[in-house]
């Protein structure tokens, strides 16, 4: 890679059905732009890196998500948000609509993500607070901390935590 | 007529994108990719997308929803 390839790193946070996407999003399309990118896994977000993978959404908390219904958009208290099954609803509920709006999967993003060479690195430190395996993981990850990260993030002209 | 073509008909954002740039690994350089796709969003996109990798956006047309895009690789 020459000196002048722009260079990207996200820090990863998140590990639900929708945020999920903006880091895998926006990763696998700088990379289809010419930029190296590095993706930090922790806290929640290295979920994402299991080998299976069954994200979902919750509307609890979530105040500002609505779901279109009958031509317009309903919102969902929380008093019901936190009933058993919504959460299982409010999934499939969503990912119905991402499968029927050409919105790619998440396991397909980050397979895009791999093929682009997009580097990824696993927090050590969530791995042993978690008690996660690697084993579990998708192959071709690194493991890595906070100086991992910060000397991929002081040569990058662009750093994200989402 | 373009060396390659990509339907990208009834992909979302950032589906057409990450696929035209695979496809473009297809195309020599000089070489034309023709591009179809129903997302509107792709219209702003392949414009970010040549102008940061430097290949040229030759034709930009709409036809009822339906966008045709013809990028020249550099």
């Amino acid at each position: 890679m020459s000196d002048n390839t722009k260079k990207m790193t996200i820090i990863v946070t998140k590990g639900t059905l929708d945020w999920a996407y903006p880091p895998f999003i926006l990763g696998t399309t700088a990379a289809a732009m010419g930029a190296e990118v590095t993706m930090f896994f922790t806290f929640y977000g290295l979920g994402l890196l299991k080998k299976e993978l069954d994200l979902k959404v919750s509307p609890l908390g979530n105040a500002a998500m609505e779901m279109p219904m009958a031509g317009g958009h309903m919102k969902m208290p929380n008093l019901v948000g936190m009933l058993p099954g919504v959460t299982n609803m409010a999934s499939s509920m969503m990912k119905g609509m991402i499968k029927k709006k050409g919105v790619a999967s998440i396991p397909e993003l980050r397979e895009l993500a791999i093929e682009a060479d997009i580097r990824i690195v696993a927090c050590q430190m969530t791995i042993d607070l978690f008690e996660y395996d690697t084993k579990d993981m998708i192959d071709g990850i690194e493991l890595g901390g906070a100086a991992t990260y910060m000397e991929a993030a002081f040569e990058a002209d662009i750093n994200l935590y989402i | 007529m373009a060396d390659v073509t990509l339907d990208a008909k009834g992909l979302n954002c950032p589906l057409p994108i990450l696929k035209a740039k695979k496809a473009l690994k297809d195309v020599p350089v000089g070489g034309t990719l023709e591009i179809l796709s129903t997302d509107p969003g792709s219209v702003a996109d392949f414009e970010s997308f040549c102008k940061t990798t430097g290949h040229e956006l030759v034709e930009t047309g709409e036809d009822g929803g339906a966008y045709r895009f013809l990028i020249k690789k550099n």
